[in-house]
């Protein structure tokens, strides 16, 4: 459920470091499922330059409205535009063809700050 | 928190399990997305035993109910029943009921949240010579909604249910276990309210899954309940209406009968209907995307807030989002086009007329 080739934010998004700098960004199979069916995802602006911490998408399901946030700062360099047509993608499959966003990370040396995926496992255990 | 009879029913069927007017409910299933769309095509079967029920009996049962209530019980005959408001004084809501004409007195049919407050408040309105029995704890209640409603529900009961229609029951049976058979619910669709002992509600449960699985039945959370009822557009307690909006405002006034007689609220929303009300609800889709959220602003075409949303949703059978809420009163038309106010962004809005998908009640002709 937490693949170990991924990092993960405390707010539940995972990155997955590319070359080229890049971060590729979505939500864990915990917040998916926490958020019952995504009907709607706002995505980033192409471009954007955001901040560790920002909120950058917004990801809505049936019942709840969620802010993801930039887990690393750098530009937003690519967006899942798929989603527009099948946000349920972000419940079937995670870490696949329901990824967010990728980012161009200015300091790739934050990607030590995000967990690991024991750590992040132990998280949501005490969820 | 309370549980409801079916609880370990859910349990095992890994229903996701939330806390709801100090009941634990099932929220979802298999997914509310899934859940509401089967209750369109086929047919969903739903828990709704933490809702209460109140038993009126006596001779002067009748009376006190007419003095309660804003619609007009007097022609109701035995097995039928009728939508109703219990408001304050001022014509603000108390809650919203369904009352049934039973043989032996009145059955009133309140929200789960609302149980304690509508009793106080009931006793503080009660005269003398009638009988007020809770029998929420004592009642369960399953609901099957759905085209295939009736054929599940049939298949276990010896009533005919071709000689029932929409806002009718009766006494019968259901899987040999005693029940109150209402052609009643909450989703827009033809379908039944079955009110049993508590004691029999998971054999009643098991035997219409057991009839109703090949047929399409799963089981509904609260979750597509209330997306459903959004579509149909049907007003939910503590979103629509409460004690700070009136009936009137609601669009309920069909069901305020001022010519039956004396009435809590009478004279305050006979004031407010000479006047004129200065908001009112409306339904609204959302152009492109964005789901309005209880609380949103509605906005005016130049930008000014002329209301606030109370429900929103994306609609799994529209595939689009949409909302009601309170605008002022110019703006209530159908066609009206609005806004509403989601995160800081004014998405463009229109004003439809009264409900996202038709009725498939099955009304009697």
């Amino acid at each position: 459920m937490y693949p170990e080739n991924l990092k993960y934010s405390k707010e539940h998004e995972w990155v997955m470091a590319e070359a080229g700098n890049r971060a590729r960004i979505g939500i864990t199979f915990f917040a998916q499922k926490e958020l019952g069916d995504v009907v709607f995802v706002e995505l980033p602006e192409e471009g954007a330059e955001v901040a560790a911490g920002d909120g950058f998408a917004v990801v809505e399901s049936v019942k709840a409205v969620s802010d993801i946030y930039a887990p690393v700062s750098g530009r937003v360099v690519e967006v899942n535009q798929a989603l527009n047509d099948n946000p349920e993608r972000i419940n079937e499959d995670p870490y696949g063809e329901g990824w967010i966003a990728v980012i161009e990370m200015t300091d790739a040396a934050e990607l030590d700050d995000l967990l690991n995926s024991d750590d992040y496992a132990a998280l949501v255990a005490e969820a | 928190m309370k549980r409801t009879p079916l609880f370990q029913v859910h349990q095992a069927a890994g229903a996701r399990l939330i806390e709801f007017a100090g009941y634990e409910m099932p929220v979802q299933y298999s997914g509310v997305l899934e859940e509401h769309r089967t209750v369109r095509l086929k047919a969903g079967i739903f828990d709704l035993s933490h809702m209460g029920e109140f038993l009126f009996t006596g001779p002067e049962a009748l009376g006190a109910l007419q003095r309660l209530l804003t619609n007009d019980l007097s022609k109701l005959e035995v097995g039928g029943a009728q939508y109703s408001l219990l408001c304050l004084e001022n014509g603000g809501i108390v809650d919203d009921v369904i009352v049934f004409r039973l043989a032996q007195g009145y059955l009133m049919v309140v929200n789960a949240a609302n149980i304690a407050k509508d009793l106080d408040w009931i006793k503080a309105h009660l005269p003398e010579g009638v009988h007020l029995e809770d029998q929420s704890e004592d009642t369960a209640l399953i609901a099957v909604q759905g085209p295939e409603a009736a054929r599940i529900v049939q298949a276990l009961t010896s009533l005919a249910l071709d000689g029932l229609y929409s806002f009718e029951a009766a006494e019968d049976q259901v899987a040999g276990k005693k029940a109150l058979i209402a052609r009643t619910g909450y989703t827009g669709e033809d379908g039944f309210e079955i009110y049993l002992g508590a004691a029999d509600a998971v054999a009643v449960w098991e035997a219409l899954m057991a009839v109703g699985q090949p047929l399409g039945l799963v089981p509904v959370g609260l979750g597509a309940r209330d997306t459903l009822r959004l579509e149909a557009g049907l007003t939910l307690y503590g979103h629509e209406i409460d004690e700070r909006t009136t009936p009137l405002e609601a669009g309920l006034g069909y069901f305020v009968r001022f010519e039956k007689g004396d009435f809590l609220g009478k004279e305050a929303l006979l004031k407010q209907k000479a006047e004129g009300v200065k908001q009112k609800l409306v339904a609204f889709t959302v152009e492109g995307r964005g789901i309005p959220r209880q609380g949103y602003p509605l906005l005016a075409p130049d930008g000014s807030v002329i209301g606030r949303v109370t429900s929103g949703s994306f609609s799994p059978t529209l595939e689009r989002d949409i909302g009601m809420g309170y605008v002022q009163t110019a703006f209530a038309a159908p066609g009206t086009l609005i806004g509403v106010d989601i995160r800081g962004k004014a998405r463009p809005a229109e004003v439809i007329k009264g409900r996202f998908v038709p009725s498939r009640t099955r009304r009697r002709p």
